[in-house]
């Protein structure tokens, strides 16, 4: 087996055996903070696809986060609880409105490109604060989960928590197939040299907007799963500062690699985790911390585990 | 093969291309030299199409490309090499020529088969290297290939575009006496096989290989013909006077 | 909907519109000359607010409030230039934004440790409170003309700084040509200094400025620095003119359409359903118009470059 390949084996064999050894210890907790992690990590790989190997440095991808989340929302608010209805429609309109945004913003580059996705998704934002009948700015309760014809019980714990490691390895292994794939070559080559993808014929801002709308629709399912996770929905899910949150995540785990959004994800929430621990005011200290990760930590946890990729 | 008619582009009070008339005949190999400044990137921009000319038509295989940009020239087979190095640094030499020859190989939205294995991919690319003389240095990364080699990559990724017409940009640019005699030799195995414009200062290698020669002063072609020609021409030797060649 | 009270929002269209001009003006600058994406530079208009409003309640003077809100916000600016920014230049822009990012997350925890995260009281001195009575026979705020006053005095003084004096001649250059003026031995690291400082001291200006009509609290320089963002996008980044221009009609757009868009659509469709569709709307406007824009000119109305 290859040294790849056991590291997931045995990333899948100890998150598997999580919730057994958390129950038996009586801390229930840590089910609900790894089940957490692990839908902020199918978030963080979905900007990794864009980010890490695309270098499109999107400010704005909780967008995806915030109406993966409202579509469940909503949907189960006018009494749709069916996840067969509901998650589809998360997708498809995360997708909808990343091609929306994805076709103005990808025509511009650099700074315009930040400020730009930024500004798309804190107007999503505003919509959702606006929206008094879904709860305004304090958001909204989840009416019901989403249900799948009795097949599995989002209520159930454990059982979530599968159904979350299994779409996050899932995930991962899609965008790992989707990066080496043709259309991850063209995506990487437009990062590494554009001018030089430009003249041997490849054009990228087609290859650049299908990233885009792909990345944001698995952002879309990590926000119906987010929904069902927390029960509860705001606009906050959608906000700059979690647009933030992801790029860390990304950056800190390694750009560019497999692994890494899964090792920053969680790396950062556990970070948190502590940090809360300690005082009410966790972000003074999370801020510097994360300006020095960036300023001296270039290649990222995952450069522990794995080369970089080209 | 390629006919540019009335070439003009200005930046401000610039005139770095005033009214250019030049050809290329199918197969042959035409250079186009002068002094620095004398407007031959520019030139080569307009042609690959990153540069938008003010005026004038840019007329390939029969069919205005004036309008047409840079990505969709090179699918129609107009392949450049650059004259700074613009090679992927990341990725191994094959690895660079590989992505040619995908961009050659129609549209690239598939998703799920790994390219770095494909066949079809694979060993075009690796023909191609062999043929530029870097077989041996396909899995070299290419931010740590000597200058020289990145030069010989250029035109490999070129080659692998399968093009109709080669604009190359000063190829020899910064290589030593040894391995600009080796590209020379390599360049006349080229001649015939395709259209080429060769931009170039090395007047050995212009002299030796090119089919007409064009001189390009302050924007303006003051000079066209064969080499003997343009080398017992007037005016271009005095274009040239005080310029080592 | 009448015409004074048209007139009345648009005046207040005008006085949002020079707070935004304030914080793009320096921004503007920063991004064209320096290449800095500076999230914290939000941060920096919320340091104003509270070292006004704290000065002016500690010492029961506004004046005092204003002074050591200016000068204060102008050095922990270039406090925050020296410290965390210096080592960003000729990054790239994405470590710039993480950095700057986990700067917003530091200062507004720093502010919400000291004041709380509650909305601030501020009051403002009696010869500045009071009404006017304007030509359309509404009254208006004192305080909101004397800011559009102030904006457009910061204007004036700008545009005579960059177009007259050396200087803005260099600032100029710096926007179009970054590379050449510090080829041609200027001192770049100074110029830089200078740019950031005034980007910083206008932005405090417009905080100590916001402080009566805004509400002071953690947060308040994210909430108006999307919008700077969306006026400089529309403007032209390194384009003070542009800031100028984006700025009010930013200001002008989102003032009246949050005014005036939920009436407007009660004529066209029922009034329960612009109840909900208005405000939604009023608050996606100016990033429709944004998108409009770069449709039409991808780098904005003006450029520097």
């Amino acid at each position: 087996m290859t040294r790849g390949a056991l590291f997931w084996v045995v990333v899948a064999l100890m998150l598997a055996a999580l919730p057994p050894i958390a129950s038996a210890f009586g801390q229930p907790f840590y089910i609900d903070l790894v089940r957490r992690m692990m839908i902020l990590a199918i978030a963080a790989t979905s900007l990794n696809l864009i980010l890490g190997y695309g270098g499109m440095v999107s400010f704005g991808h909780a967008a995806y986060l915030g109406l993966g989340a409202y579509s469940v929302g909503i949907l189960a608010f006018y009494g749709i609880t069916s996840g067969w209805a509901q998650w589809p429609v998360a997708i498809g309109a995360s997708a909808l409105a990343a091609l929306a945004i994805g076709a103005v913003s990808i025509r511009t580059s650099g700074i315009y490109f930040i400020m730009i996705t930024l500004a798309f998704t804190q107007m999503l934002y505003y919509l959702g604060i606006s929206l008094e009948v879904f709860g305004g700015d304090d958001g909204m309760r989840l009416r019901s989960r989403s249900q799948f014809s009795g097949l599995i019980d989002l209520g159930n714990a454990v059982r979530f928590y599968y159904l979350c490691l299994a779409l996050m390895l899932l995930t991962i292994y899609v965008t790992y197939r989707i990066v080496n794939s043709r259309f991850g070559m063209v995506i990487r080559a437009a990062k590494s040299n554009e001018a030089r993808s430009r003249a041997i014929g490849f054009s990228p801002y087609r290859y650049r907007l299908t990233a885009f709308v792909i990345a944001g629709a698995i952002c879309g399912l990590a926000g119906a799963l987010y929904a069902n996770h927390t029960n509860y929905i705001t606009p906050g899910l959608a906000s700059w500062v979690q647009s933030g949150d992801l790029m860390f995540m990304v950056i800190l785990g390694g750009m560019a690699s497999t692994a890494g959004p899964m090792i920053g994800a969680f790396a950062l929430l556990i970070a948190e985790e502590i940090l809360k621990g300690w005082t009410e005011h966790w972000q003074v200290i999370l801020g510097p911390l994360l300006v020095l990760s960036v300023i001296f930590f270039k290649r990222g946890l995952a450069g522990i585990f794995e080369r970089p990729h080209a | 093969m390629l006919e540019v008619h009335r070439l003009t582009k200005s930046f401000g009070a610039l005139r770095a291309s005033d009214g250019i008339d030049f050809d290329v005949r199918e197969g042959e190999m035409h250079a186009v030299i002068g002094p620095n400044g004398a407007g031959k990137t520019t030139f080569i921009g307009q042609l690959a199409g990153e540069l938008r000319p003010d005026a004038g038509r840019i007329v390939f295989g029969g069919e205005d490309i004036t309008a047409l940009s840079a990505p969709r020239r090179a699918r129609k087979g107009l392949a450049r090499s650059f004259q700074i190095t613009s090679v992927y640094p990341e990725f191994t030499a094959h690895e660079n020529v590989m992505l040619a020859v995908q961009a050659r190989s129609g549209h690239s939205f598939r998703f799920w088969r790994d390219a770095r294995r494909e066949p079809t991919l694979r060993e075009p690319a690796r023909r191609l290297l062999e043929e530029v003389g870097l077989g041996a240095r396909a899995d070299v990364v290419a931010a740590n290939m000597a200058h020289g080699e990145h030069r010989q990559l250029e035109v490999a990724m070129a080659l692998a575009l399968e093009p109709r017409l080669l604009l190359l940009d000063e190829p020899m640019a910064g290589m030593g006496a040894e391995e600009s005699q080796r590209m020379i030799a390599f360049l006349g195995t080229l001649k015939g096989r395709y259209s080429i414009v060769l931009v170039e200062h090395d007047m050995d290698a212009v002299f030796r290989l090119a089919d007409r020669i064009s001189v390009l002063v302050y924007g303006r072609v003051i000079a066209t013909g064969a080499p003997l020609a343009i080398r017992a021409n007037a005016e271009v030797r005095a274009a040239y006077l005080g310029e080592a060649s | 909907m009448t015409g004074a009270l048209v007139f009345e929002q648009l005046l207040n269209g005008l006085q949002y519109g020079v707070m935004l001009f304030l914080m793009a003006a320096g921004l503007t600058l920063v991004l064209g000359i320096m290449n800095l994406v500076n999230l914290a530079h939000g941060s920096l208009y919320m340091i104003g607010a509270y070292l006004a409003v704290a000065t002016t309640q500690a010492t029961g003077s506004y004046v005092a409030g204003v002074a050591v809100g200016f000068a204060g916000t102008l050095v922990v600016g270039m406090a925050m230039e020296l410290v965390a920014l210096r080592p960003l230049y000729g990054r790239d822009h994405l470590d710039q934004v993480l950095v700057t990012f986990g700067l917003i997350l530091f200062f507004n925890e720093l502010i919400a440790i000291i004041w709380g995260r509650g909305s601030l009281y501020t009051s403002l001195p009696a010869w500045l409170q009071g009404h006017v009575e304007l030509f359309t026979g509404s009254r208006y705020p004192v305080y909101r003309l004397v800011v559009l006053m102030v904006g457009l005095a910061v204007a004036v003084v700008l545009w005579y700084v960059v177009t007259r004096t050396r200087l803005g001649m260099l600032i100029r250059a710096g926007a179009a040509n970054r590379t050449m003026v510090g080829a041609l031995g200027v001192n770049i690291r100074l110029l830089y200094t200078v740019v950031f400082g005034f980007g910083a001291a206008l932005a405090g200006l417009a905080g100590l400025m916001a402080g009566p009509i805004y509400a002071v609290q953690p947060g308040m320089g994210e909430l108006i620095l999307i919008q700077v963002f969306v006026v400089i996008v529309i403007g032209g980044i390194g384009s003070i003119r542009g800031a100028l221009v984006g700025a009010i009609i930013v200001g002008v757009v989102d003032t009246l359409g949050r005014a005036f868009l939920r009436p407007v659509l009660a004529t066209v469709i029922s009034p329960t359903a612009a109840d909900a569709a208005g405000p939604a709307l009023a608050s996606m406007l100016i990033y429709l118009l944004m998108a409009v824009v770069l449709a039409l000119k991808p780098a904005g109305l003006f450029q520097s470059r």
